[in-house]
């Protein structure tokens, strides 16, 4: 098992066992939360730098403790409070983060592509924390954390992704995640957010809920991205819940094993109810505290892996030598 | 150096720690992941054959307390399990082969997570010498002559057996016995 990359951009380019290794590697990491000393040295002398151009607390917080734990300095960067406002470009803003030792840039924007396009123009380790509708994979690698940890296994289970699929980048990154992993994915949401067109990705696509639900072994909710829909695509809020909520009343159609998991915010009352989201097949929370130690696995393994330019230099100084 | 004999260094330093424990039952032994964990149950096992009591054993991974962590790839982290808190006790690192020392530094700074031992020790089955720290071991089971670049691996049978420890010299890779 190695890791050699210099980022972490999305789950699409990661084979299967890079995939594993992560999860392995993540597992030693939640040990060391739950020791009397939290914090180990590994990244000591290092900076972590939070670029989130869009906002987030969930995520944003759960990186800089994760940087933290491994010793890291962590400095966050609010899009309100700096010169993107005035007209800087995204390059510029992260060559200038570079130039004041940046190691790490874990970057959040709403322009799918963005972490990528970092990655080619820095030499600090990038790591996606969600681009547009595109990816965010460490939300996906702790889904996959998380249910391997309950069930055992990932391989030929049943797992349900429900609610707003097209604006979704959780919703990719855990298509691709479960489908390399061995999953049989299946979505389920209104037409106008859940396209035939994702059946090309290996999934089965139903807007009936009953099929999709009754045989979940994990049912992963969405919630429903008010900021990336233009137009809208249903008629009402309380319809999409009496069609595709979780609610209390449908808890009697899951199987008494079945995971229920969501990446946050949850809207209570809309995509799932409170007795459900609080109810004891929920794992809305244990998903938060895997997320720290996927996060820490994330930051520890790329810092290990090298990028091209530096690939090359070594490359140049061995024919010399 | 074959299955037998190190299975007679092994109890040789066992009973060289049974006597020299002045609070036996403060014991904890603490293998270095991943060749240590083997040798610290098994020690841990005649150790109890002598005091006539069981022995915490423990495993502890380095990789997170390492210092060449920006020279290559990220290595693979494996389990740590501390069984008992370790605070007054004597600690007894346990590691297959001394070379540098820069493991057993890494070993004493993560075992500082987790208490403040009365006393550590460090017991290995092979010292091979080129230390590069002020680090020595309490017991060895035999210690080689080695040149800087040769590579010693210890190699272990299925069931309780040590199979062999072997040199391999750097100039063949043929490997001898030592």
């Amino acid at each position: 098992m190695t890791w050699t990359r210099k980022d972490l951009l999305d789950i699409q380019s990661l084979s299967l066992e890079e995939i594993t290794t992560v999860l392995d590697t993540a597992s030693a990491f939640k040990a060391v939360g739950q020791r009397v000393i939290k914090k180990v040295p590994a990244l000591r002398g290092k900076s972590v730098v939070n670029l989130f151009v869009e906002p987030s607390t969930r995520t944003r917080i759960s990186f800089e403790v994760a940087a933290q734990r491994l010793s890291a300095d962590v400095i966050n960067f609010t899009t309100e409070a700096s010169s993107l406002k005035k007209g800087e470009t995204l390059k510029d803003t992260a060559l200038n983060l570079q130039a004041l030792n940046a190691d790490f840039i874990i970057i959040r924007h709403s322009a799918a592509g963005a972490p990528h396009f970092l990655s080619r123009v820095l030499n600090a380790h990038v790591i996606n924390a969600g681009d547009g509708a595109h990816e965010h994979p460490t939300q996906a690698l702790l889904d996959a954390f998380t249910i391997r940890e309950k069930k055992g296994r990932i391989s030929g289970l049943n797992v349900t992704i429900l609610g707003d699929i097209l604006y979704s980048r959780v919703a990719r990154s855990n298509i691709w995640a479960m489908r390399k992993l061995g999953a049989n994915v299946t979505l389920c949401g209104p037409p106008t957010l859940v396209p035939r067109a994702f059946e090309q990705m290996g999934c089965r696509v139903t807007s009936d809920i009953n099929a999709a639900i009754g045989d979940a072994d994990v049912i992963n909710l969405l919630r429903i991205q008010h900021e990336r829909q233009r137009k809208t695509m249903f008629p009402s809020l309380t319809e999409y819940t009496s069609l595709f909520g979780l609610t209390k009343a449908r808890l009697a159609d899951l199987r008494p094993d079945a995971l229920i998991m969501h990446p946050g915010p949850i809207n209570r009352g809309v995509e799932i109810d409170s007795e459900v989201a609080d109810g004891s097949r929920s794992v809305i929370l244990e998903q938060v505290a895997n997320g720290l130690a996927v996060r820490m696995a994330a930051l520890f393994l790329v810092n290990g892996g090298r990028g091209p330019q530096e690939v090359d230099a070594d490359r140049t100084a061995a024919l010399a030598a | 150096m074959d299955g037998p004999s190190i299975h007679r260094a092994i109890s040789r330093i066992a009973r060289q720690i049974a006597k020299g424990q002045h609070h036996p039952g403060d014991l904890v032994l603490v293998g270095i992941q991943t060749g240590g964990v083997r040798l610290a149950n098994h020690l841990a096992g005649r150790i109890r054959d002598l005091l006539g009591h069981e022995i915490p054993v423990g495993e502890l991974d380095v990789t997170m307390h390492r210092d060449d962590l920006d020279q290559r790839l990220a290595p693979p982290v494996h389990a740590t399990k501390i069984p008992v808190d370790i605070t007054g006790k004597t600690v007894l690192l346990v590691d297959d082969v001394l070379f540098s020392g820069r493991t057993t530094r890494a070993a004493l700074d993560a075992l500082n997570d987790f208490g403040r031992p009365r006393r550590t020790q460090l017991a290995v089955l092979i010292d091979r010498g080129h230390r590069e720290l002020p680090i020595m071991a309490d017991f060895v089971g035999k210690s080689v002559t080695t040149a800087q670049d040769d590579r010693v691996e210890v190699e272990a049978s299925e069931s309780d057996g040590w199979a062999r420890v072997t040199l391999h010299t750097a100039q063949h890779s043929s490997g001898s016995n030592p």
